[in-house]
């Protein structure tokens, strides 16, 4: 399984801030999050966001990224702390 | 987030330490809007904390350092609370400001932080500024990370 996470805006306009979802050999990034988008609306809309940003083990990658089973994979929009 | 470079163990009798150059962030009351009367930092639990250890390593990488510290405040703040906080302390002020400039470039653009501002009747996420990223690229841009 994967770990998925959301955070501020797009944890909002998803309902959840977080899920279990299903790994498979050979899945990248881009792969797992076309698999939510296609969950219909407001998935596909809210993760089609342009500048999202993707963390896989709380390291920002690109959607290329091969995933492992057990990994932790975040969505969040551009940062604005500080 | 603490990391000393040249701890200090009580027996050495060198003080290598010329300058300690600190920065405050502060809640403003305006912003995105003219009221602002709250602000809520949400944050990615690990990663943020994994993120801030990096920048002091990088910082260090850069310049010569004895210590850096960098603080970040979570949840609900008032105008006037203090969000951030960071120090430096190297042998030279020229190196203290110019790590604690970066350290805070980089948070910027990298830490795992969000902003929800409040006013008296609404609230909204911060959209991050063009110039922040644009601060950040430029010290990636400077080969030696040095301002001579």
């Amino acid at each position: 399984m994967i770990k998925v996470l959301f955070f501020a805006r797009l944890r909002e306009e998803l309902g959840i801030d977080g899920l279990q979802w299903p790994w498979q050999a050979g899945m990248t990034l881009a792969e797992l999050l076309s698999q939510l988008q296609g969950q219909g609306e407001p998935w596909a809309s809210c993760l089609a966001q342009p500048n999202l940003l993707t963390a896989v083990n709380q390291a920002i990658v690109d959607s290329q990224e091969l995933l492992a089973d057990g990994d932790e994979v975040a969505f969040f929009p551009p940062v604005t702390g500080g | 987030m603490l990391q000393h470079f040249q701890p200090y163990d009580g027996q050495s009798d060198e003080y290598p330490t010329g300058a300690i150059v600190s920065f405050s962030g502060l809640v403003r009351d305006f912003n995105e809007r003219p009221e602002v009367t709250a602000l809520t930092l949400e944050h990615y639990p690990g990663m943020t904390e994994k993120v801030l250890h990096q920048l002091l390593l990088e910082a260090q990488t850069r310049w010569q350092l004895q210590d850096a510290l960098v603080v970040h405040r979570v949840g609900r703040m008032l105008p006037g609370d203090i969000i951030v906080f960071v120090a430096v302390a190297s042998s030279h002020r020229k190196d203290a400001f110019a790590a604690c400039e970066y350290i805070m470039d980089m948070l910027k653009t990298r830490a795992p932080f969000w902003k929800k501002e409040e006013t008296d009747n609404d609230s909204y996420w911060v959209d991050a500024r063009e110039s922040d990223a644009e601060a950040a690229a430029a010290w990636l841009k400077a080969h030696d990370g040095h301002r001579q």
